[in-house]
């Protein structure tokens, strides 16, 4: 089975939130880039879990520039077989998801998989994308993926519940926590990653239809207010009076 | 302006469904459109909030993805909306990115408010951390709205109800069954959320938090540690690798506040922390603390809450 797994760069979860040029860009001065945890933990780990007992080959796809290659030697290290570079600036979710569209299409893969969406834009946009420029079924959201035969078995969140789906290969889907155990890649992996294919390609002509144009940080929280464990009426009091949520 | 409302029907219309059409209501008029089996007395509650019209296709009960894009779209065509709005649940999650491609339509997901004088959009970003202004480059537009980012307006309207086929072709995803919790509050929709951790030492104990969930009409939730370990189930897990919500109220009960689980959080409006330690990094974001223990604390918050009921 030919699997691609698309990831992003993302933040560290512990990094400082602040943005520079009047508020128009995430400030990168300090942070400390890692895979995005859902491209990382659930599907480039559920695709080597699948690799390894149905056989195959994991192929990693970004869209970035140079300087995004340790992240792609990370999720090389923890056991991709290569590794592909679409050479342009991620502009938005369309443009990105457009290009691996475009890449897929001519290498043909039987499963695309990516995380439920990056930890710092939230959107959960791209593998949707994906599966439309693809005209292939998409399952957002897996928390469950197994193979059988030709035909994929999945659960997925479902409005607060789960939902059991199956379809038929090739599809798309977008991976969410449960699917896949997070693997720290060991020495041997991370020699490896060294060696492996790292393919750069060039970008595909596509325009962007969204725009970051500015970002703002929520007002800082007053200090807490302590309501001693003895008084609960105080506390519902002011849930109902103060806060009005109540 | 011409907007369509997508709204999920499939489990009665609510809450969120109000929103989504207040929403749209403010951009312009509202076509609803909706599948499944579903029931003209409840529909006819969406005209109330704003719906002039609503097409309904009732054969369609559980479509896939493109069988669903298929739908909207057509729907989009059919009423000229270049404004497409969806509620951000795993539904719109599925099938809003798909549009966007087919529509060529800029998508704004997980939108907390009404467009800016600008025309820009704000949205969660940075799990939470921060807001950013989306534009949108294209004339046709897809809007994702956050649930709990508006107030439903009532304005006692009447929509037409008008049956709709959208030639959707065959399901390639096909669902085998849904499970979802029986009588509970689905935690992205609630208003109310009572939460608990590891501070609870045991599965056994989540009695006293499934009280005051009670009292409050809550739903229930809970920490990463707690559902890895198997107390609780994952769909209860808020944080960075769980949901994300933002609830009116969130009450936390033996969570540290590690900062992975503020990001599934840090939108509710009003936060409240129990724990033992003083030191717990989550009262630096809660706006009201109560340093004591979970197991007297709980208990003594529910009878309280009860007698405020009783007397209100």
């Amino acid at each position: 089975m030919k699997i691609l797994v698309g990831i992003s760069k993302s933040p560290d979860t512990t990094s400082k939130i602040a943005f520079t040029d009047n508020n128009s860009k995430f400030d990168e001065n300090g942070v400390q880039y890692i895979v995005n945890p859902y491209d990382e933990w659930y599907a480039l780990v559920r695709a080597l879990e699948l690799k390894e007992t149905v056989g195959g080959t994991v192929t990693i796809v970004t869209v970035g520039s140079a300087s995004d290659e340790a992240v792609i030697r990370k999720a090389l290290a923890i056991g991709a077989d290569e590794a592909v570079r679409i050479d342009a600036d991620p502009k938005d979710a369309y443009y990105t998801a457009m290009q691996i569209a475009d890449y897929a299409k001519s290498n043909g893969f039987d499963l695309v998989l990516t995380g439920k969406e990056t930890i710092q834009y939230n959107g959960s946009q791209v593998g949707g994308m994906i599966a439309e420029a693809l005209d292939m079924p998409f399952v957002s959201l897996a928390t469950k993926l197994d193979v059988d035969g030709s035909t994929l078995k999945l659960e997925k969140e479902y409005l607060g519940g789960i939902q059991s789906v199956e379809v038929a290969l090739p599809a798309v889907v977008s991976c969410a926590k449960g699917m896949a155990e997070q693997r720290i890649p060991n020495m041997r992996g991370i020699m490896a990653a060294r060696t492996k294919p790292l393919t750069v390609v060039p970008a595909a002509q596509v325009e962007d239809l969204t725009s970051f144009t500015g970002y703002t940080t929520p007002p800082a929280k007053s200090s807490v207010k302590l309501i001693s464990p003895d008084n609960m009426d105080e506390l519902v009091s002011l849930l109902h009076n103060e806060a009005k949520v109540i | 302006m011409s907007v369509l409302v997508y709204i999920n029907s499939n489990h009665g219309i609510g809450k969120n469904a109000f929103e989504t059409v207040t929403y749209g209501k403010k951009l312009g008029d509202v076509t609803v459109v909706t599948n499944g089996n579903i029931d003209d007395a409840s529909l006819a509650k969406l005209g109330e909030y704003g719906a002039s019209k609503i097409l309904v296709d009732k054969a369609l009960t559980d479509p896939d993805d493109q069988q669903l894009t298929r739908l909207i779209a057509n729907a989009a065509e059919q009423v000229g909306a270049n404004t497409i709005v969806f509620s951000h649940d795993h539904i719109a999650k599925n099938i809003a990115p798909r549009l966007s491609v087919r529509l060529k339509a800029g998508l704004v997901s997980g939108a907390i408010a009404l467009p800016d004088g600008d025309g820009t959009i704000k949205v969660n970003v940075f799990s939470g951390k921060a807001f950013g202004s989306v534009k949108v480059n294209t004339t046709k537009k897809i809007i994702s709205l956050l649930p709990n980012s508006i107030q439903p307006e009532n304005v006692g309207g009447n929509a037409s109800i008008e049956a709709f086929s959208g030639n959707v072709g065959e399901a390639k995803v096909k669902v085998l069954s849904t499970k979802q919790p029986e009588g509970d509050i689905p935690l992205p929709e609630a208003e109310l959320v009572v939460s608990a951790g590891r501070g609870l030492k045991g599965p056994e104990n989540w009695g006293i938090v499934e009280d005051l969930a009670k009292a409050l009409g809550a739903a229930t939730a809970c920490s990463r540690p707690v559902s890895d370990i198997g107390w609780r189930p994952h769909h209860e897990h808020v944080g960075q690798t769980g949901i994300a919500i933002r609830p009116n109220l969130y009450i936390a009960a033996g969570i540290s506040g590690a900062i992975q689980h503020l990001a599934g959080v840090n939108g509710s409006k009003v936060i409240v922390v129990i724990n033992t330690d003083a030191e717990a990094p989550f009262f630096k974001a809660a706006d009201y603390g109560v340093v004591g223990d979970a197991f007297e604390v709980l208990p003594r918050l529910t009878e309280a809450i009860k007698k405020f009921k009783a007397s209100n």
